[in-house]
């Protein structure tokens, strides 16, 4: 018989995960404002840009609002602040 | 994510080839229902009319139309796992349930914990004598480490880094070093979709302690001490951060080559300058690591010639204006360059960046400069703002002082030169503490 040994397991701890809810979604773009965020990956402006212009065209009324953080990769809490305190609804594209 | 528990209704639009990761990742948050619409890769490159067209068509993943995969993502009403998220533990135990030496080797395998080459399996005999290397206890926690910014960090102990060196075949011996490579934060398993590899430079005492090989093939398989330090850096990472797994934890398009193993040491007593760390404000007799995130290109060249100046500006401009150069010089090198004038190391590092030059429309059209620089030169941040301002023809420095590294290595048999992506990220870490 093939003998068994004991050995370490090599992963390290991860964090325990907390589960969050959503926030509470809109009846309808119309009269509301959404900001749609440029990630400022390369080319990702252009990209929002279109997506603004297409959500424009189907609700006449919604205030579209291009805003971009300071630096990509990097949160940018003022940026957020800013999404948070008259913002309805957020749009971010195109990054991870 | 962080928008949604502000309070509003958020969908993050990602390419394709991210969704595994991107649906990853929010579980990972503890909001697995995170609203995600998909368009296309790539989005770089295509003209405003295509990427319309990515905004009119279809959403890959799911198969519905793009556009009303955002609005229904801000609209629909919530479910019952939209309400509360999703808790949960992950255990990772510190022994494997005792099996044969095949299937443990199969396990480790199927669960993406090697690097596709034999290991040794941590017994814990083996990672005993491992944790007689250090003073450390082998349950003191050493640091944190994730694959990029936007995963979660995984912590572990003495005892987890030593499990990854007894892995890759590292001698008690070797720990020390290890350990600090572990606790400096940088992972060698970054997922970055450039393929990045963490190149490792090893100053001070320890390299003759625990012999590596600084000489003749010292960037080569010619060490026990460098090839498998370098080796267990990798597996430390990817298995101590939570994996580096395609489509899930590791996205560099290309992969790399020193992602096997980048890790070397400098021929210090060779050479007529300072000891890298030395630069930085260590004291010759300390022992350290420093770690560049990077590790893109190599470029090579022999001299200094004749014609070096115009050998050298060539070789600068073709290095990615993102990352500044190592300039790993061989002793023989490093002594004609002092025969030239530069009895110091920062007049040659002077003299590459007054002669790294590219035109402003050429250094701004690089992909990551473009992604990284470009917003902070919008922000007045400088020397990116006045680079910024600069007629598109005229030619701007690629890079600032501290962009580039010069380091001596190699056994003088020849004339050689290499210049390695550095990367804009440096670190140096002290091995001492970890003794």
């Amino acid at each position: 018989m093939t003998s068994k040994v004991a050995v370490h397991d090599p992963r390290g701890y991860p964090p325990k995960v907390t589960g969050k809810r959503l926030a509470p979604r809109l009846e309808s773009l119309q009269g509301k404002v959404v900001y749609l965020v440029d990630c400022l990956f390369d080319n990702s402006d252009v990209f929002i840009r279109q997506l603004r212009d297409w959500v424009g065209e189907r609700f006449a009324t919604a205030d579209l609002r291009l805003i971009k953080p300071r630096q990509s990769w990097v949160d940018d809490p003022d940026m957020r602040a800013r999404i948070e305190a008259d913002g309805d609804a957020a749009i971010l594209g195109v990054g991870l | 994510m962080a928008l949604e528990q502000g309070g509003v209704p958020t969908v993050a639009v990602h390419t394709d080839v991210f969704a595994r990761l991107a649906r990853s990742v929010a579980r990972a948050n503890g909001m697995p229902t995170t609203r995600q619409a998909f368009v296309p890769q790539p989005v770089v490159g295509k003209s405003a009319a295509e990427l319309r067209a990515y905004v009119d068509g279809k959403d890959p993943v799911s198969g519905r139309p793009f556009a009303q995969e955002v609005i229904d993502g801000l609209t629909e009403p919530l479910g019952d796992t939209d309400l509360t998220g999703l808790s949960f533990e992950r255990s990772t135990p510190r022994l494997l349930e005792p099996d044969t030496e095949d299937r443990l080797h199969a396990l480790f395998a199927e669960h993406g914990w090697t690097d596709h080459q034999p290991i040794v399996l941590p017994t814990e005999e083996r990672v005993a004598a491992m944790l007689a290397g250090t003073s450390h206890a082998p349950d003191e926690t050493v640091g944190r480490l994730r694959p990029t910014k936007y995963r979660e960090f995984w912590e572990f102990t003495v005892e987890k880094v030593a499990v990854n060196a007894v892995m890759a075949g590292a001698r008690p011996q070797y720990l020390p070093v290890l350990l600090a490579m572990a606790a400096s934060g940088l992972s060698a398993r970054s997922s970055s979709t450039t393929s990045q590899a963490t190149v490792a430079l090893v100053n001070g005492p320890i390299r003759d302690e625990i012999g590596m090989n600084y000489g003749i093939g010292a960037m080569g398989p010619y060490s026990h001490a460098n090839a498998t330090i370098g080796r267990a850096y990798g597996l430390l990472s990817q298995n101590l951060q939570g994996g580096s797994v395609p489509h899930e934890s590791y996205m560099g398009s290309q992969g790399n080559f020193l992602s096997y193993n980048a890790t070397f040491a400098e021929n210090e007593a060779a050479s007529p300058w300072e000891p890298f760390h030395v630069q930085y404000g260590y004291a010759p007799d300390a022992s350290t690591v420093s770690l560049f995130l990077g590790g893109w290109y190599t470029v090579f060249g022999g001299g200094p010639r004749e014609t070096w100046e115009r050998k050298f500006t060539r070789s600068l401009q073709a290095c990615d204006p993102y990352t500044g150069p190592i300039v790993a010089l061989d002793p023989i090198v490093a002594r004609d360059f002092v025969a030239l004038g530069f009895d110091r190391k920062q007049k040659l590092i002077d003299w590459c960046v007054e002669h790294a030059r590219l035109p402003a429309k050429e250094y701004w059209d690089n992909q990551w400069v473009q992604t990284l620089f470009h917003p902070q030169a919008v922000a007045g941040v400088e020397p990116y703002a006045t680079m910024l301002a600069a007629d598109p023809d005229e030619e701007i420095r690629m890079f600032r002082p501290e962009d580039i590294h010069v380091v001596v290595v190699g056994g003088g048999t020849g004339a050689v030169w290499k210049m390695l992506g550095g990367g804009p990220r440096r670190t140096t870490v002290t091995v001492d503490d970890w003794r």
